[in-house]
């Protein structure tokens, strides 16, 4: 299992590759389920310039410990991978990666949306976009 | 009696405190520290962490502990 939370660009599958070949051995797992999120460029009604995005250094990691701890003993999974970015971003960075392996396809669909969910609604990572006219806080994430 | 208070994102920018050490003895709970650290009634939309874990606002707090109050999360 890895958690990290990145100050710099990353490739979601470029990392997902390389975990996959050093922490998976072959023929051990039947599925993986994987889940980027980008930055876009517009939000209610906006064009979005750039991006900050703040965390809370410590509980954040732990946070996203629990969560995947949880996802993997209610499904049973084999491993998981949870990248997150900090600081500055434009638009088409990757934000998060989520991986999850598994036997079968059920408990990786299902863990890597639970993942997701429990992170967007209690990780603590805040979002500053920068307008062409000022910046302003994302008060709330999209519901899905 | 000692208690580090932190306060992140919007709630930190509007008022205006990064973090705080609070020598108070009479902080018991999670709502007296925002009050002793920020001198306001407490806002709605909060979220408050004891030692970087969720709790609820009248959970205890003590020596040593560190209390953060922050806005709704926006991950992801």
């Amino acid at each position: 299992m890895l958690i990290e939370v990145r100050d710099e660009a990353f490739d979601p599958w470029q990392e997902l590759k390389d975990y996959e070949r050093k922490c998976l051995t072959k023929g051990s797992f039947g599925a993986s389920a994987n889940f980027v999120g980008t930055m876009r460029d517009f939000n209610e009604g906006n064009t979005v310039t750039s991006m900050t995005l703040e965390h809370y250094p410590g509980m954040t990691e732990q946070h996203l410990q629990t969560i995947a701890d949880q996802a993997t003993q209610t499904h049973n999974l084999l491993d998981v991978l949870i990248l997150h970015r900090v600081g500055p971003l434009q638009p088409g960075d990757p934000i998060v990666l989520v991986a999850v392996w598994s036997a079968h396809r059920a408990a990786a669909f299902n863990a890597c949306r639970e993942i997701m969910e429990n992170l967007k609604s209690k990780a603590p990572f805040w979002k500053k976009e920068n307008l062409a006219d000022g910046e302003r806080w994302v008060e709330s994430n999209t519901p899905g | 009696m000692s208690i580090s208070v932190k306060f992140f994102a919007s709630l930190r920018e509007r008022i205006g405190i990064d973090s705080r050490e609070l020598e108070a003895a009479d902080v018991n709970t999670v709502s007296d520290a925002w009050l002793a650290a920020t001198g306001k009634t407490m806002e709605d939309n909060i979220l408050f962490a004891v030692n970087q874990k969720y709790v609820a606002v009248d959970s205890p707090v003590s020596d040593g502990d560190e209390v953060a109050f922050f806005p709704p999360v926006t991950g992801g």
